[in-house]
């Protein structure tokens, strides 16, 4: 039993073309890695969006004035 | 792989093309270490973390739909239809995007074109730091780096696509297939994001924000010059026989091409890539009289004005193709600054959209009747076709998309930071954070240190 449907290298290498685990499901991968990408970015908005809303309200007077002076 | 002689180009290729994307690499670090080096203190992490999360995101869209959309739009939707059997195999459950012994150079060649689509959108970012929100940035990273550029790579960039057939376009080190989009789109998010809080005066006078740390912004444009050496590399096919190209040319002479199979050499580009280099550093320094940063930057502008024809061009006329190119952009970006009231952080617009665009132009007239191609019955180069091309690159697939989507977001209201939040500095909390720790374990060695000299005393 193999993953990638080779379990020795006694092959003529001429003969062998993809040889990562799981073919046939590159489609399910697809949906899988993309719907990564769209979740990474929903949550990174929402917290981004609290984050901002939050620091709206922190900010102490003399402690940005020293952090303009800082430049 | 069948024969050595086959087998052993396939390898050399393989290799070049995975050494050139480790130098480009360092076109990402120098865009980081500039970034950050212009912003202010207060900035410093923000502006960092938003251009290092364009490396993933550029490169995983790249993988699911950027990739695809070079092969597939060579002539797509205005001279036919999607190439579906070209794009098939650049599709990203394709099994040759992957471990595959019987491909080896997809994976190679894919970085490479990658890695021109971080640069896109790392342009974009330098001129947008300390008031964007890095979400709205990133929406940005992916159009331009996985949408919009690769389009235009397609169609302008291509040794099929529909711009070089009957334009006769011709832009071989990505003047306009780069730097004119990027710096068009720039422009456009620029143009509804509005300058940083106190770059203009009252009466509309601009304010000059120096960087906080120009070590590092120079550092970081070596280390661009250094990159862009490798990303030259990269726009060449490094060996190739006329039979494989299956053109006019006759003979048997292999020779390395550029991105349209048209020949050229190693040894030319490297010619040019210096004296482009040189023209633009020098043109800079006398223009800018002497402004440090000026000169940098006109440096590389300098090689972005000669790009499109870097391939062709004498030494002699690279340098000074260079040098108009970069007095241009520095006229430019003053009057469009006081003229529009426009803050471009890092001059990004003018280095690489303005020079961009000056050096399709110039191109159009220096190679007038150059064939584009080695294919029949594509047009030549030529004014009309350069001019007609450098609208396409910085206007239609730069500006518009980049202003459209920037208008979205500002409607949205999640296009800018509060103000409050662009005062205080994006860093805030860390930097808070940081100084109440510093003050506390300073009191608190101060405390100790005071607590044995009294029991000393004693």
């Amino acid at each position: 039993m193999s993953t990638n449907g080779y379990s020795s290298w006694a092959v003529d290498l001429a003969e062998v073309g993809p040889v990562y685990p799981f073919q046939g499901y590159e489609v399910l991968m697809v949906i899988i890695g993309v719907a990564f990408w769209i979740g990474w970015h929903r949550i990174q908005f929402v917290r981004e969006g609290e984050h901002l809303e939050k620091a709206r309200h922190t900010g102490d007077e003399e402690k940005v004035k020293a952090q303009l002076e800082r430049y | 792989m069948d024969g050595n002689l086959n087998a052993l180009t396939t390898v050399f290729t393989e290799f070049y093309y995975w050494v050139t994307v480790v130098f480009m690499f360092l076109i990402h670090v120098g865009f980081c270490m500039y970034e950050v080096g212009a912003s202010r203190a207060r900035n410093h992490m923000h502006t960092l973390m938003k251009n290092i999360m364009i490396i993933p995101l550029v490169t995983v869209t790249f993988f699911f739909f950027g990739w695809w959309i070079y092969w597939a739009f060579p002539n797509f939707p205005f001279w036919g239809g999607l190439d579906t059997e070209a794009g098939a195999a650049n599709l990203p459950w394709a099994n040759t995007m992957g471990t595959n012994l019987g491909d080896r150079i997809t994976g190679v060649f894919w970085a490479a074109f990658l890695l021109f689509s971080w640069t896109a959108a790392s342009i974009v970012s330098g001129s947008v730091i300390e008031r964007i929100r890095s979400s709205a940035l990133w929406v940005h990273a992916v159009m331009i780096g996985s949408v919009w550029w690769i389009i235009d790579a397609a169609w302008g960039w291509h040794y099929g696509g529909w711009m070089v057939r009957i334009l006769g376009y011709h832009d071989a080190y990505a003047s306009g297939v780069i730097h004119a989009i990027a710096g068009g789109y720039a422009l456009g998010v620029i143009m509804v994001l509005g300058p940083r809080l106190g770059k203009f005066a009252k009466d509309g006078t601009p304010r000059d924000i120096p960087p906080h740390n120009p070590w590092l912004l120079t550092i970081g444009i070596f280390l661009i010059y250094t990159g862009f050496w490798g990303f030259y590399a990269a726009c060449n096919v490094p060996v190739i026989a006329p039979e494989v190209i299956d053109g006019q040319i006759t003979g048997v002479t292999w020779t390395a091409t550029n991105i349209y199979l048209a020949p050229t050499t190693l040894s030319a580009i490297t010619f040019n890539f210096l004296m482009s280099l040189s023209g633009g550093l020098m043109a800079a320094y006398v223009i800018s009289k002497g402004d440090a940063f000026w000169t940098f930057s006109g440096g590389l502008a300098g090689i972005i004005t000669a790009s499109a024809g870097n391939d062709l061009y004498h030494p002699i006329q690279a340098m000074i193709i260079a040098a108009i190119g970069v007095v241009i952009v520095y006229k430019l970006h003053y009057w469009v600054e006081r003229k529009f009231k426009l803050d471009d952080a890092v001059g990004a617009v003018a280095v690489h959209g303005y020079a961009g665009v000056v050096g399709l132009i110039i191109a159009g007239f220096v190679l007038w009747g150059v064939p584009s191609s080695p294919y029949e019955g594509y047009a030549t180069i030529n004014p009309v076709g350069q001019i007609t091309g450098a609208v396409i690159m910085f206007f239609v697939l730069g500006f518009l998309p980049g202003w459209i989507l920037a208008k979205m977001q500002a409607a949205a209201g999640v296009l800018r930071i509060p103000e409050e939040v662009e005062l205080q500095g994006l860093d805030y909390a860390e930097h808070h954070a940081y100084e109440d720790a510093k003050a506390a374990i300073i009191e608190a060695d101060k405390q100790e240190l005071a607590a044995r000299a009294g029991a000393a005393a004693k």
